[in-house]
């Protein structure tokens, strides 16, 4: 969902319609991935253009497929299909157990800041926007 | 950069990485307009449903109208190269959430803290959250009314700031503002890491 340039209608009906009750029927009731952690910044792909004839996917898993022939974060893929974050991860879960998505998991930095090559390429990158 | 499902070799990521940056600060200080003015495209929104006791859902016996809250988050994206991708997230509430919060703030980078000096005390409950974590931050007076009238080096002795931490005035419905804090933050927080490595050897 986007936040500006919306009307105000269309900004709040679907928190009315209640992102409650919905994505249980989506994930069927699972509250986990089968398989990874997916961060709000894990960066997914596409791995096939068109999964429309598998079969025991849900439309959402399609919509996150068609969402994912560009690079999309979790956070996107759950703003542009207007899903809890945590519907959205298990839907991916489902998706990297069939190989249908790749997943880059952020860079690691519990650890500590990243490099400074990092820090430089950024501010660099912001420079010249 | 369109690749067909045959030119994408199977099993190799060529992926970017994301990094993070945290938007905070007290409410209808100008998290979102921060967010909106630095962002490619208009901020997204996304949602996490907690239970009451805010430790993400554990139980869905039936019960699934009762205790649930849902926290919104905005952020946008600044694709800066083939390899790195920056998402700026705006925190929710300062006084709640605090799970989330700590689910933002794992792994990011930095965070901008935004003041507005007619009320600044609140932007208290942000300072001591990145302060506990060791989160870098630069504080940003937002230019509201009256915000030019005050030195920054009193803003920065008010909030009793660590006399290493930066204190910039912004307007955030700017971009080339908003892009200054960014990159003034992005320095201390490579400052910061200088200074803990050092400190470690
Ligand atoms: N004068 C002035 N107004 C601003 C500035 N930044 C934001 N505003 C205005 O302040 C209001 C609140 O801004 P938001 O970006 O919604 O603030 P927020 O922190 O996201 O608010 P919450 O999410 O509700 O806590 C909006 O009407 C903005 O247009 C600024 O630098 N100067
Ligand atoms: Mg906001």
């Amino acid at each position: 969902m986007t936040v500006q340039g919306d009307s105000a209608e269309q900004e709040w009906v679907d928190d009315h319609a209640g992102p409650v009750v919905r994505p249980y029927a989506v994930t069927r009731g699972r509250a986990r991935p089968v398989t990874g952690t997916f961060d709000l910044i894990s960066l997914v792909m596409a791995t096939r253009a068109d999964v429309a004839s598998e079969s025991g996917l849900g439309p959402e898993h399609v919509a996150i497929v068609g969402l994912c022939q560009r690079m999309q974060s979790v956070a996107e893929i759950a703003a542009h299909l207007d899903l809890p974050v945590g519907t959205v991860r298990v839907l991916l879960g489902d998706l990297v157990a069939r190989n249908l998505v790749q997943v880059r998991e952020p860079r690691a930095t519990t650890a500590g800041l990243p490099d400074d090559s990092v820090f430089e390429a950024v501010i660099n990158g912001l420079r010249a926007l | 950069m369109d690749f067909g499902p045959s030119e994408r070799p199977a099993g190799v990521a060529p992926l970017p990485t994301a990094i993070k940056i945290l938007i905070a600060g007290g409410f209808g200080v100008g998290k979102t307009t921060m967010v909106g003015a630095v962002s490619e495209t208009r901020p997204l929104r996304t949602e996490e449903v907690l239970t009451e006791t805010g430790v993400g859902i554990d139980d869905l016996s039936g019960v699934e109208e009762k205790g649930t809250t849902t926290v919104a988050m905005d952020f946008g994206r600044i694709t800066i190269s083939d390899d790195l991708v920056l998402y700026v997230f705006g925190t929710p509430g300062q006084d709640r959430f605090w799970f989330v919060w700590d689910e933002l703030a794992l792994g990011a980078i930095g965070a901008v803290v935004l003041a507005d000096t007619r009320r600044l005390a609140d932007c208290f409950p942000s300072i001591d959250y990145f302060e506990g974590r060791g989160t870098p931050f630069v504080v940003a007076v937002n230019c509201f009314e009256g915000a030019r009238q005050h030195r920054l080096d009193e803003v920065q002795a008010a909030l009793n700031l660590d006399p290493g931490v930066p204190v910039v005035l912004c307007d955030a419905r700017q971009r080339e503002s908003s892009k200054e804090v960014l990159i003034t933050l992005l320095e201390h927080a490579m400052k910061t890491r200088e200074a803990r490595r050092r400190a470690v050897d």
